[in-house]
C-alpha cells in the first residue's frame, strides 16, 4: 500500500530525446510537492544545463473519482461534489452543473435568480483572479502582491458567508434558482466592495505592470499562437491573449448576460505578459457587470415554482398536503430525469467549463463528465517551455493559471 | 435545429449514412468507428469546426453490443455552432482509431478514456494511463467496477471497523 | 519586564529542562508546505495578513522537509500520492508533528470511493485533526494552538 516504488524510465523513452539515455542531458524530477507547481503536479524535465529540452507532465496525484461518485448519488446530492472540483471557482462549478440539470429536465429559472447568479459568479471570478495574481507575484518573488490580494479576497468571502454561511464551498446555486434569497445587507456589502476595488486594481498595476524586473522576466516568454491553441483545445484568458476573441458569455449568452454591456479583453502577442494583462483587465470588466446587474436587479422569487424538482418552502409544508409529499419524495428518492444527454458550458475564470450530463430515467445520473479547462491548458505547456530556462518554466506555469483539482477531478 | 447546422447534418448524412437525433436543441449524430476520422477531418477543414471542446465516453453496461459510446463534442468559433458525434463501440476488445492527428487535444483525452474505460485507441503515440497510478488493474468508470467505498462507522460497529483499519503507528 | 523581574541580581533563571525545550519548540515551529487541494487555499489565507499565522511562530512555510518540524496535510490524499506523503514524512527530522487539516485528510470527507485514502492516519501518525470543509483559518489556528498544548505537555522522562 505504501511501498516506495522504483521509478522505471522505460515508460518515458518515447517522450524524451535520446540524449537523455546517453547521459548528455539530465532528467530532473520537479516533484509533486513543490512550491511553484500550484498543486500536486509532477514534471519530468530533461535539462541541457539550465535549458529545458523536454518537459513531461505527470498528473493524477489528486484524482478523486468525482465522476464515478456522482453516479452513485441523486442529482441534488451530487451537486455538493461539484464545488470541490475547481476549488477556486466554487459557484461557477455549481452554475455549470445546475445549468446542465435544468437543460436536461427543462426547468425554468426566474429572472431575479438569474441576476443574482450573475453577480455571485462574477464575484467568484474576481476572487479566483485575486488568488492567481497573488500566487503569480509570489512565484516571481513579489511577495507583497500576495498579501494585498488576499486582503481583498477576504472581503469577497465575507459576502459569500453573509449569503450562505460558508466561505468557500457554498453550494448556493441549486437547480431552479438559488438556495434562498440573499439578505438585506447583501447589496450594501457588494456596493462597498465595488467602491474600494478599482483603486486596489490600480495599486496592483502600479506595482507590477511597468516594473522593469517583471517585464524582463515575462516579455516574450512562452509564446502561444492561436492555431496551436485551438488545436490543443485551449480556452479562456490563454486563448484571448493569443488573439482569438472567444468568450462564452458573449458568444452563447446564458443567465441573461446579453443584457449587460461589457468588453472582452484581447491581446495578440500570446506571451505571459499578454496573459497577465488580459486577466487584470478582466477584473475591471467583471466589476462593470456586477454594477449593472445590481442596478437592474428585479424583484420576485428566487426559485422556480415547479414543485417536482424544487423543494417547497417550509412555510407551505405545514399547510398543504401536496407540498409535504413533494418534499418527502425530493429528499428521499430525488427527482427523475428523462433518458438523453445534454452538454452545457459556462465561462469559468480558466476557460470553458462544460458538463456532459446523461440521464437514464432514474433519480441518479447515468454519466457526468466535466470538461475542465485546466486539462487542456496544461497539455500545451510542454510545447511552450521548450528552449526556456527553468525559471521561465515557473513563470509560464503561473501564467496558465491551472488548478489541479480541475485537471485530476 | 440551427439553420447553419442543417447543411452540415445533411452532408454528413449523405456521405456517411449517419443517423441523428435532436434533444433539447442539440444535435447528436451517430457514426461508426471506421468513419469517424474522415468525418472529423471533413468537419475541421471544410466546415470550420476548429475546437474539439470535449471528448468522453459512456458505459451502458448490461448490453454488450454496443457497450460504450465515445462522444466527441465539436465547436465552431467562426459560425458559433456545436455538434456532437457519437461512436458506438462493442464491449469485447473495444477499439477506435485515434483522432490525435486531427485535433491535438485528443492526445490526453484519449489517454483518459483508456484509463477510465479501457477503450484502446489505435495509433495513439503515447498509450499510457494518465490519472490512475501505474499498475492499476481494471478501469474505474466502467459500471462493473465497484465504487470502493468504506463502510461508515456507527456506534454499533465502531469497534470492529476500528480493529480492521490500518492505522500507521509511527 | 517578565523575565527580568525573576532574574535577581545574578542573572540566573531556573526552570525544568522540559519546559524550556517545549517552550522553544512551540514558539518557532516551521510547517512544511503540503497543500494538496482546497484546504491549501484556506491555509494560504491563514498565512496571509488577515489571519496572521506568523504571530504563532510560523513565519515561513518551508518547502523542504529537511528543514521543517510540522506537516499540515491540507487536502484530499489520493492513492497515487500516498507513497509520496510517506516518503516526505520519513525525510523530516525528529521531533515532528502532523496536523490533518480538513475532512478529507481526517476521514475521507465527502468522497468515499476507490481513489482516496480514507483518512491520512492510515499513512502517517496524526497528532491533531482539524474538522471542516474547508476549516476556517481560525479553526486551523485553533488546531495549531491545541498542538502547542500537546507539545507543552510532552515529557522526556516517563514517570515510573
Amino acid at each position: 500500500m505504501t511501498q516506495i516504488e522504483e521509478v522505471n524510465y522505460e515508460q518515458y523513452k518515447h517522450l524524451v530525446s535520446e540524449r537523455a539515455f546517453s547521459g548528455e542531458t539530465m532528467l530532473l524530477n520537479m516533484g509533486p510537492q513543490h512550491p511553484s507547481t500550484h498543486g500536486v503536479l509532477r514534471l519530468l524535465l530533461e535539462l541541457d544545463g539550465e535549458v529545458i529540452v523536454n518537459a513531461v507532465p505527470d498528473i493524477g496525484f489528486l484524482h478523486t473519482g468525482i465522476e464515478k461518485n456522482m453516479e452513485a448519488k441523486t442529482y441534488l446530492k451530487a451537486e455538493v461534489m461539484s464545488d470541490r472540483l475547481d476549488y477556486m471557482n466554487n459557484l461557477g462549478n455549481n452554475l455549470a452543473y445546475c445549468m446542465a440539470v435544468e437543460k436536461l429536465v427543462d426547468l425554468d429559472v426566474p429572472p431575479r435568480a438569474q441576476a443574482l447568479r450573475v453577480i455571485l459568479v462574477e464575484l467568484q471570478r474576481i476572487a479566483s483572479h485575486l488568488v492567481w495574481i497573488g500566487t503569480f507575484g509570489l512565484d516571481l518573488a513579489a511577495m507583497s502582491v500576495f498579501l494585498y490580494a488576499f486582503r481583498e479576497r477576504e472581503q469577497i468571502l465575507d459576502i459569500f458567508e453573509l449569503c450562505s454561511g460558508q466561505r468557500m464551498m457554498t453550494t448556493f446555486i441549486r437547480p431552479g434558482g438559488l438556495w434562498r434569497d440573499v439578505p438585506v445587507e447583501f447589496e450594501t456589502a457588494v456596493r462597498n466592495f465595488l467602491k474600494i476595488f478599482p483603486k486596489r486594481v490600480d495599486e496592483y498595476e502600479a506595482l507590477l505592470t511597468k516594473n522593469p524586473l517583471f517585464l524582463d522576466r515575462l516579455l516574450g516568454i512562452g509564446k502561444l499562437d492561436s492555431a496551436t491553441a485551438l488545436q490543443h483545445g485551449v480556452t479562456g484568458p490563454m486563448l484571448r491573449a493569443s488573439g482569438v476573441k472567444w468568450d462564452l458569455r458573449k458568444a452563447r449568452p446564458y443567465m441573461g448576460y446579453e443584457q449587460y454591456d461589457f468588453d472582452i479583453p484581447v491581446r495578440t502577442e500570446g506571451d505571459t505578459y499578454a496573459r497577465y494583462l488580459v486577466r487584470v483587465q478582466e477584473f475591471r470588466e467583471s466589476m462593470k457587470i456586477i454594477e449593472q446587474a445590481l442596478n437592474k436587479l428585479p424583484m420576485g422569487p428566487v426559485r422556480s415554482d415547479n414543485r417536482k424538482f424544487v423543494p417547497p418552502p417550509r412555510s407551505e409544508i405545514g399547510v398543504s398536503m401536496e407540498s409535504l409529499i413533494h418534499h418527502f419524495k425530493l429528499w428521499t428518492e430525488g427527482f427523475s430525469a428523462p433518458k438523453g444527454s445534454v452538454y452545457s458550458a459556462v465561462e469559468s475564470p480558466r476557460g470553458e467549463l462544460g458538463v456532459y450530463l446523461e440521464g437514464d430515467g432514474g433519480p441518479k445520473p447515468h454519466r457526468v463528465h466535466w470538461r475542465t479547462p485546466s486539462f487542456d491548458n496544461l497539455s500545451v505547456v510542454p510545447k511552450l517551455v521548450k528552449g526556456h530556462l527553468v525559471a521561465d518554466l515557473v513563470a509560464i506555469l503561473a501564467s496558465t493559471d491551472i488548478v489541479l483539482g480541475d485537471i485530476d477531478r | 435545429m440551427d439553420t447553419k447546422l442543417e447543411p452540415i447534418v445533411k452532408a454528413l448524412q449523405e456521405q456517411f449514412g449517419a443517423s441523428y437525433e435532436e434533444f433539447r436543441g442539440e444535435v447528436h449524430m451517430f457514426l461508426s468507428s471506421g468513419q469517424i476520422i474522415e468525418a472529423l477531418t471533413l468537419l475541421r477543414d471544410k466546415y470550420e469546426f476548429e475546437l474539439l471542446s470535449a471528448m468522453t465516453a459512456s458505459d451502458y453496461y448490461p448490453q454488450n453490443t454496443p457497450r460504450f459510446h465515445v462522444i466527441y463534442q465539436l465547436s465552431s468559433l467562426a459560425k458559433n455552432i456545436t455538434l456532437q458525434l457519437r461512436v458506438p463501440v462493442n464491449g469485447d476488445q473495444p477499439k477506435v482509431p485515434t483522432a490525435t492527428r486531427v485535433y491535438e487535444t485528443a492526445n490526453w483525452r484519449e489517454r483518459e478514456i483508456f484509463d477510465m474505460f479501457g477503450i484502446e485507441f489505435e495509433g495513439h503515440p503515447d498509450p499510457r494511463r494518465i490519472l490512475m497510478p501505474e499498475g492499476t488493474e481494471g478501469h474505474p468508470l466502467r459500471k462493473d467496477f465497484p465504487l470502493g467505498y468504506e463502510e461508515p462507522q456507527f456506534t454499533f460497529n465502531f469497534e470492529e471497523i476500528d480493529l480492521r483499519k490500518p492505522y500507521a503507528k509511527e | 519586564m517578565g523575565v527580568e523581574q525573576k532574574l535577581g541580581n545574578m542573572g540566573i533563571v531556573t526552570a525544568k529542562l522540559e519546559d524550556v525545550v517545549n517552550w522553544s519548540r512551540t514558539n518557532a515551529m516551521w510547517p512544511m508546505l503540503f497543500g494538496l487541494a482546497c484546504c491549501a487555499i484556506e491555509m494560504m489565507a491563514a498565512q496571509a495578513s488577515h489571519y496572521d499565522m506568523s504571530r504563532f511562530g510560523m513565519e515561513l512555510m518551508r518547502a523542504s522537509p529537511r528543514q521543517s518540524d510540522l506537516m499540515i496535510v491540507a487536502g484530499r490524499l489520493s492513492r497515487k500520492m500516498a507513497p509520496v506523503l510517506r516518503r516526505l514524512y520519513d525525510q523530516m527530522p525528529e521531533p515532528k508533528w502532523v496536523i490533518a487539516m480538513g475532512d478529507c485528510a481526517s476521514c475521507g470527507g465527502v468522497f468515499n470511493n476507490y481513489a482516496l485514502v480514507q483518512g491520512v492516519d492510515e499513512i502517517v501518525p496524526v497528532d491533531v485533526f482539524v474538522a471542516g470543509c474547508p476549516p476556517r483559518p481560525e479553526a486551523l489556528i485553533h488546531g495549531v494552538i491545541t498542538l502547542y498544548e500537546k507539545v507543552k505537555g510532552e515529557k522526556f522522562v516517563t514517570p515510573t
